[in-house]
């Protein structure tokens, strides 16, 4: 509990104080925050707290499992490095007594954390639609922190299509509220049974959540809110902020209606996801910008967060369970939060010191900032799977889970997705490798520290493989990694700089050349030609008729995929 | 008698509905929106909701409706180019389908929901002797949901912030909205003069009342918001300035004294939240007069809008 109200009150406590006192109490609260849930860490799992005495169903519990506990653990973690980066973005100005962005954004990232461990902990549907709501009522505003009309534009997208969300995870615990007349976790997990009215509330929730989590097709707010945000803000809402509801749809799957869910639904939800990885991937080899880049990079790497749950399914039993595919999720998205937050905070550096982030204008960066784009090197190791990161462990726990349970098809969309990946960190870092004649001068100091709390979050993603690899007993990286795994690693990035070679859009000068060679004038016209329609696409569905539609229509395609079951 | 009422009440909040969808224009929209809302009022009356049906009035009709009212004037200027991007039929038929669809299931799984409803109304009951207060919705959002009705009145602080984020970085710590002039003589004037007094006894007795009948804080608080606006509108006060001390104080006072009380409960009762034998009346007469003001400036500072003018 001290956990979740912690960062309440630090958020409160900063807004009484104001000014120059907000971001001290935001660092302080950050510190004895990461404290508090270390030690609850460190107690161990299985912890049920009644609030006010009360026993569902008529009062509320709070469940510290094993999942929540790693997710506080993570968050916490990553809410110090951006804490740590953001001193220097966010300081008032001397000469004033407050100012407006960084008021605002030291209490907001305060209260989406106390938002984010609510949500881990919470052992209630309805308190979890206040925790999603506070969530979303926090990461709005810090889209539009910098205040010009186009941010303003992406900041109302994001909050009506997330409150839409909000209507349909609320429909749907009404609705089962109505049938088995409790809200708590537990007492429902043991009272659910299929019927039409339990598949439509799982239906309407799932749908609500996937909307919020800006799951492919229903991602029209996410790239321009979180390519808009300041650097920090995009970490938080990337990193973070998009797990919350994410999480929500594990509680809801595995804990609230694991004999409801049925193998189509969980295939469904894959299926989205690996529309995102494919989709997303190759839209973002095609950005212009830096920042939209890493975007779209999100909205693919959300698409991994829910391969697991057709990997999870236990078809014997005809139920989802935990296991190792459950385990490799929650790696994949500790691994994403470190890795993403620590990819944004590196363009938000290179940003502030050209003063723009067009990616076929980032020659002579490497020189200039060598730590940032180490970051984002390794940043971009951990987002393709690579060993040691913690995406890695991630990946061979769904290899095992699919290749037990005979769904090959999951390992090839695996695979892909690390090409894909590997391309266009390959593009942004050759392009940032290219050597200019006269070192760029930066625009504005790079802060030291802001740097090396990127580089922290992004060494973190890849020490995650070891950490996960002994607490898991896998025992699969010490001295086991094998000159297959240097070898396959190898092909992962040359298959990445092929495919950024034929599909991107601005070719650097070192390896431009040799992809023409290799592929030929038609082979790079055809990679263009898909390239562009996938942006089409992309553009079609982001459009508010088509993603509104969308939502309904995702809505029925649940109902009849569980019905299906 | 009665049947024929919720009839025709039935009736005319779904042509109100249907009103809202269809109506090309905001302002008739949001008009009918403020009419719909108070016509819900009556439905949850008739229900026997009547704490619902406060709520309803006084936040979903009422100061929803105010800012809609607000929302729809600004929008008056780009209302033709907001028309002008009519989807086409295919579209619209789709929406049609998709929608009609959804409202066809809604409808057949509320239809299927047991009879009578599997509820907590009886365990609650049983339970009130142990908070003290009467009114078993106060049970509910107080003592065995509390940390509900705690993290809510954190959620409306945040829609402030968010509210105050909008504010130019050269006005920000001033005063929100237009300085509003009203001709003394005017009915707004004279409204603004005659109704406060009215509506402070009415808000204040809603609250007072709220421990054992229907009502509470967030009623009794936005009717005192709408008072206060009510002056501020007629020129006869003025919205402070966002950066005073007193001002960030009282806004965040009720949430503190709640979670300070919460935590007490640590060390007396056992747990966050829970009350001492014999002082959870007490205590929660305490959380409640702590979140009054707290709550009615809040939604008043929320509708008075963004800071536009410096504090001087």
């Amino acid at each position: 509990m001290a956990a979740v109200m912690a960062p309440f009150v630090g958020a409160l406590a900063a807004f009484a104080l104001g000014g120059r006192n907000a971001q001290r109490v935001a660092m302080l609260t950050i510190l004895a925050g990461l404290g508090i849930v270390a030690a609850a860490a460190h107690s161990g799992g299985g912890l049920v707290y009644l609030l006010g005495g009360w026993a569902p169903p008529l009062g509320i519990a709070l469940r510290a499992d094993g999942l929540a506990l790693a997710m506080m653990l993570a968050v916490a973690v990553v809410v110090l490095g951006i804490g740590v980066y953001a001193c220097a973005g966010f300081k008032t100005p001397p000469g004033e007594r407050e100012a407006r962005a960084p008021f605002v954004f030291w209490i907001l990232l305060l209260a989406i954390w106390g938002s984010l461990n609510l949500v881990f902990v919470s052992g209630d549907l309805f308190t979890l639609y206040v925790a999603l709501e506070l969530l979303t009522f926090a990461a709005v505003p810090l889209v539009a922190l910098d205040g010009s009309a186009e941010t303003l534009r992406s900041a109302l997208r994001y909050m009506l299509y997330a409150l839409a969300g909000s209507v349909f995870y609320l429909l749907g615990t009404m609705l089962t509220y109505g049938v088995y007349g409790t809200l708590d976790i537990t007492l429902l997990g043991a009272r659910v049974a299929a019927n039409p009215v339990t598949v439509t509330a799982v239906a309407l929730m799932t749908v609500g959540l996937l909307a919020k989590t800006a799951l492919f097709p229903l991602h029209l707010w996410l790239p321009p809110a979180h390519a808009g945000a300041p650097p920090a803000a995009s970490a938080v809402l990337s990193g973070l902020v998009i797990k919350g509801s994410w999480f929500l749809v594990i509680r809801v799957w595995f804990d609230v209606f694991p004999g409801v869910v049925t193998m189509p639904s969980a295939q469904l939800l894959a299926g989205l996801g690996a529309a995102a990885i494919i989709v997303a991937n190759v839209v973002a080899l095609r950005q212009e910008r830096l920042k939209l880049l890493v975007a779209y990079s999100t909205v693919a790497q959300i698409g991994y967060l829910f391969l697991m749950f057709p990997l999870a399914f236990d078809a014997g039993a005809a139920e989802i369970g935990r296991g190792g595919a459950l385990t490799g999720g929650l790696l994949q998205a500790i691994s994403h939060a470190t890795a993403k937050a620590a990819m944004f905070m590196a363009a938000g550096l290179a940003y502030g010191a050209l003063g723009h982030d067009r990616i076929a204008a980032l020659a002579g960066v490497a020189r200039a900032l060598p730590l940032t784009v180490l970051t984002f090197a390794l940043a971009g190791v951990a987002l393709m799977g690579l060993p040691p990161s913690g995406a890695y462990v991630a990946k061979k726990l769904f290899f095992d889970a699919a290749g037990s349970s005979g769904q090959w098809w999951w390992e090839l969309v695996l695979d892909t997705g690390g090409l894909l990946t590997a391309s266009y960190v390959v593009l942004v870092l050759a392009h940032a490798l290219v050597r200019t004649d006269a070192p760029i001068a930066p625009r504005k100091p790079v802060p030291r520290i802001a740097e090396l709390a990127a580089l922290a979050l992004a060494i973190a993603s890849l020490a995650l493989g070891f950490v996960a690899d002994g607490a898991l007993g896998l025992d699969a990286l010490w001295g086991k990694l094998t000159l297959s795994d240097l070898w396959s690693a190898v092909l992962v990035l040359a298959g990445g700089a092929a495919i950024a070679a034929a599909f991107a859009r601005d070719l650097p000068q070192i390896f431009g050349g040799a992809g023409r060679f290799a592929f030929g004038r038609p082979l790079r016209a055809a990679a263009v030609a898909v390239g562009g329609a996938f942006a089409g696409a992309d553009g079609i569905l982001r459009r508010w008729p088509v993603a509104s539609l969308a939502l309904l229509a995702a809505a029925f395609a649940f109902g009849a995929a569980l019905l299906a079951g | 008698m009665s049947e024929a009422l919720n009839a025709g009440l039935a009736l005319f909040v779904l042509a109100l509905a249907a009103w809202m969808v269809v109506a090309r224009d905001t302002f008739a929209a949001v008009v009918g929106f403020v009419a719909y809302g108070l016509l819900l009022t009556l439905v949850w009356v008739q229900l026997h909701g009547v704490d619902v049906a406060l709520t309803e009035g006084a936040i979903g009709g009422g100061l929803t409706g105010a800012m809609l009212v607000a929302a729809a004037a600004r929008l008056r200027r780009t209302e033709a180019a907001a028309r002008a991007e009519r989807p086409g039929w295919p579209t619209r038929a789709a929406a049609a389908l998709l929608a009609g669809g959804v409202t066809a299931a809604l409808a057949v799984a509320v239809l299927a929901l047991p009879v009578p409803a599997p509820s907590l109304a009886p365990e609650t009951a049983a339970n009130m002797g142990a908070t003290g207060v009467g009114n078993p919705i106060t049970g509910v959002l107080l003592a065995f949901r509390a940390v509900d009705t705690l993290l809510e009145t954190t959620v409306v602080l945040l829609a402030l912030i968010g509210v105050w984020s909008l504010a130019p970085d050269r006005v920000w710590g001033g005063r929100p909205g237009p300085r509003h002039r009203a001709d003394p003589n005017e009915t707004l004037a004279y409204l603004a003069r005659v109704l406060p007094p009215i509506g402070l006894v009415v808000g204040v007795y809603i609250f007072w009342v709220g421990a054992d009948l229907p009502g509470g804080k967030f009623q009794g608080a936005s009717i005192i918001a709408a008072m206060w606006l009510l002056a501020v509108m007629a020129g006869l006060s003025d919205a402070p300035p966002i950066s005073r001390g007193w001002l960030r104080l009282a806004l965040v006072g009720g949430p503190l004294v709640f979670i300070a009380i919460g935590a007490a409960g640590v060390a007396t009762a056992g747990a966050f939240l829970a009350y001492p034998d014999g002082l959870a009346k007490l205590l929660i007469k305490a959380i409640e007069w702590a979140l009054l003001p707290s709550l009615a400036l809040t939604l008043a500072l929320i509708l008075a809008g963004v800071p536009e003018r410096p504090a001087r």
